[in-house]
């Protein structure tokens, strides 16, 4: 059929504008990772160069990420800046404060393995996720806001991939996994019926 | 007083002289406001502080124990990262600071580079301190139109030496990259936006704005006793009337040859000593550092270049000795005592941050003020964490 | 006033509890007794001629291999007025190391004695508020002296570097070999 290419769609790029077919886990995905508040947790240097990427030239914000400055209502933390023994069990806390789902993203060398500081820091937490589980590791001392956007959008590959309803493993009683040769790619979960 | 009521009954209501409590309430260390983590434990009756005691330390990164073990120039990329808003400032001191024990001269050329970096470094540290200080007070567009300018200067030194943010610029006895070709003409334009329309601009829209001065022109008046006693230093110093300006007094680095004035709160609007007054010697010395940077950047279209690793040497061994120099920072005079025992590492080095000594007069203002303006008395000492807690 | 006469004033007024000076020095200094410090700084600020007012600078060092083994106090003072400046040094032992505040005459030093405390152990006595400053209150140790050693944990949290990362750095690894990517593809855009 001749005429214009028809215009993709808006989250599979499959159809038309206007109608979009999609499983759910996709729809709930696309729209978690383009609205990602993220809670301003700024520690040393990091944070000025966090607050340059919110800022005028390098704008979060055109991809939904917001700063918040409260754990409940944010969805990301950005560790920025150096993890010391006595903040870290603050840190803690302000994960568990945070509701689900929610992110880690570890911004600088200090936060992801103690950085400069490695050696001789007596009172340098070797990297934040000794205490609390970290999804994108950002490099850099600090990284620039380029980087910083780079492991924004890495996180937001993430989120898509992220399993809502599809949970992993075989549900009981559903063919998934099933092959007509009676094979199952994946191994059942023993005991479970 | 009590209702009039026929049977003589009193309710509870009615008492005068209600039980009151005070509150304990915590700020920080996770804040939006703190510039950093800080820790602020207020005691409150209601809305009015009647003790503050501010914790810190929760950025400690053992700056002095890694002096002791790596050498000097080693030092200087930690030195950086103490007061990341203005690292020119930090290394600027050290390298002064280890020359001076050394005996080192740096060439008139290394000198007007340095007071270059440095003056740009203190407007984009005041851009900064003005712009969050801004944005803490609730009006969040200065922010972002200061940010774009700081953008500019960072775009500078990018050029010069590759990194935005902490340089590792100033080495002992001469700077890490020569100014590249077109820097005197960029900093120009750059100079000329500042003045006719950054400058002005913040004048009119902040500065003398009716409600940032009603604001703030009778909050966290530092009388000049207190600010001596308690070692306020640079701006917040000169907030409270008294002219001392490192620069002026005991100049290092060429200072001696520019033409500049000492910006003095004047209690235009207040009491002298505000954080109005402490704001607007940081807005005003903007102006002044644009001033300098007129004249180096002409002495310097004069000088024929040097070679800036000229005096660079290829082992810094000070003499056995102790020395405590003083630069004057951004945020006020930046101290080294340094002790040295003829190693290549150094003995002892020890910081007096400005930053440091602005804090510990803070729980001295807080009494009687109101928990919103202990916010922006935090804001009006410009205080970086990295620097206080080392 | 310059470093001599200030040294002449002290010793005129406090005698042999100025036990010793060396002014040529980078900074120059005089030696008190560490009992009369807090009489010697109220002089210092009360004294018209002298009027330093200003603590610049309150510093701990350590000294283990010097004979005998001490600490030391080291007192930066300046005057706005005068525009002059001057140290005083304190001699302490190593060990319980006592030294009385000087908090009373210049309000700053409130804070420099808790840090010192804190990184060096050195105790002031009369100090409204003795505790630490920069380390968590219940760390055990003054991190600054020279015979310090990381301990291996606190509070569960490692405080050595990990063994993998001080095995790789010390075996020379360089860092910086170039960039890796495992990024899988991205899986919702279509193939042109």
């Amino acid at each position: 059929m001749s005429g214009p290419e028809p215009v993709r769609g808006l989250i599979q790029n499959r159809f038309e504008d206007g109608l979009i077919v999609t499983s759910a886990d996709q729809l709930i995905n696309w729209s978690r990772k383009n609205s990602i508040w993220f809670m301003q947790f700024g520690l040393a240097c990091c944070a000025i160069e966090m607050m340059a990427t919110g800022a005028s030239r390098y704008d979060t914000e055109r991809f939904g990420i917001m700063p918040r400055g409260s754990p409940r209502q944010a969805d990301l933390m950005i560790v920025a800046g150096t993890a010391t023994l006595k903040m870290a069990t603050r840190i803690k806390r302000l994960y568990e404060q945070m509701a689900e789902p929610k992110y880690v993203l570890s911004m600088g060398s200090c936060a992801n393995n103690g950085g400069p500081y490695w050696r001789y820091g007596y009172h340098v937490l070797k990297g934040v996720d000794e205490v609390i589980p970290v999804d994108i590791y950002v490099p850099g001392c600090p990284p620039r806001p380029e980087a910083l956007l780079y492991g924004l959008l890495k996180l937001q590959e993430k989120i898509q991939e992220d399993r809502v309803l599809r949970k992993r493993g075989l549900t009981v009683g559903s063919l998934a996994g099933a092959t007509l040769d009676g094979s199952a790619d994946m191994p059942r979960p023993a005991g479970k019926r | 007083m009590s209702a009039a009521s026929p049977t003589g009954f009193v309710s509870d209501w009615d008492q005068d002289g209600l039980d009151t409590d005070e509150m304990v309430v915590n700020m920080g260390p996770q804040h939006p406001a703190t510039h950093g983590v800080l820790r602020v434990e207020l005691r409150t009756d209601g809305e009015v502080v009647r003790a503050a005691r501010p914790h810190i330390g929760y950025l400690h990164r053992c700056f002095e124990k890694h002096c002791e073990n790596v050498d000097y120039p080693g030092v200087m990329p930690y030195a950086d990262r103490m007061d990341y808003c203005a690292a020119m400032g930090n290394t600027l001191g050290f390298a002064l600071t280890v020359e001076k024990l050394c005996s080192i001269e740096v060439s008139p050329y290394v000198q007007t580079v340095r007071v270059i970096m440095a003056e740009l470094q203190r407007i984009a540290s005041h851009t900064i301190a003005v712009g969050t200080y801004t944005m803490d007070i609730g009006a969040f567009t200065p922010f972002l139109h200061l940010i774009r300018d700081r953008e500019k200067i960072l775009d500078l030194f990018e050029w010069t030496c590759g990194a935005r943010l902490l340089y590792n610029y100033n080495w002992v006895g001469g700077v890490s990259h020569d100014l590249p070709d077109g820097f005197v003409r960029a900093t120009r334009d750059f100079l000329r936006e500042f003045e006719a329309v950054t400058f002005p601009e913040l004048l009119d829209l902040i500065i003398h704005n009716r409600i940032f001065v009603r604001r703030l022109s009778h909050v966290g008046v530092c009388s000049p006793e207190l600010a001596i006693s308690y070692d306020l230093t640079g701006p917040n110093l000169r907030g409270s009337g008294i002219a001392r300006d490192l620069r002026k007094d005991f100049p290092y680095s060429g200072y001696e040859s520019y033409d500049f004035d000492v910006c003095v709160g004047t209690g235009q609007y207040g009491p002298k000593g505000s954080c109005f007054d402490r704001n607007w010697v940081r807005v005003v010395e903007m102006r002044e550092s644009a001033k300098i940077l007129h004249q180096a950047l002409d002495r310097l279209e004069k000088m024929e270049k040097a070679d800036v690793h000229e005096k660079v040497p290829k082992r810094v061994k000070p003499p056995k000795g102790e020395i405590y120099f003083r630069s004057e920072a951004p945020r006020g005079q930046l101290g080294y005592y340094l002790v040295s025992d003829g190693n290549i590492n150094p003995y002892r080095l020890k910081v007096k941050s400005p930053c440091f000594t602005a804090m510990s007069v803070f729980h001295h203002l807080a009494k009687g003020m109101l928990i919103a303006d202990v916010i922006a008395l935090i804001g009006s000492l410009d205080i970086v964490l990295g620097e206080i807690d080392r | 006033m310059d470093a001599a006469a200030i040294h002449a004033a002290l010793v005129q007024r406090f005698g042999e509890r100025i036990t010793g000076a060396s002014l040529d020095a980078g900074s120059p200094f005089a030696i008190v007794a560490t009992d009369a410090i807090a009489e010697v700084a109220a002089f210092c600020k009360a004294d018209p001629a002298l009027a330093l007012d200003n603590l610049m600078c309150l510093s701990a060092v350590d000294y283990p291999k010097e004979t005998p083994p001490r600490m030391e106090v080291v007192y930066h003072l300046f005057s706005y007025r005068h525009l002059h400046s001057f140290a005083l040094k304190l001699h302490v032992p190593r060990e319980s190391p006592a030294v009385p505040t000087v908090e009373g005459v210049w309000g700053v030093a409130n804070w420099h004695e808790r840090e010192a405390w804190d990184l060096f152990g050195i105790v002031f006595t009369g100090h409204s508020d003795m505790r630490r400053i920069l380390l968590p209150d219940d760390w055990e140790g003054h991190p600054l002296r020279k015979d310090w050693q990381d301990p291996e944990y606190y509070n569960g949290l490692h405080v050595k570097p990990t063994p993998q990362m001080m095995e790789r750095a010390l075996a020379g690894e360089t860092i910086g070999v170039g960039p890796f990517d495992f990024t899988p593809d991205n899986k919702h855009v279509e193939e042109p």
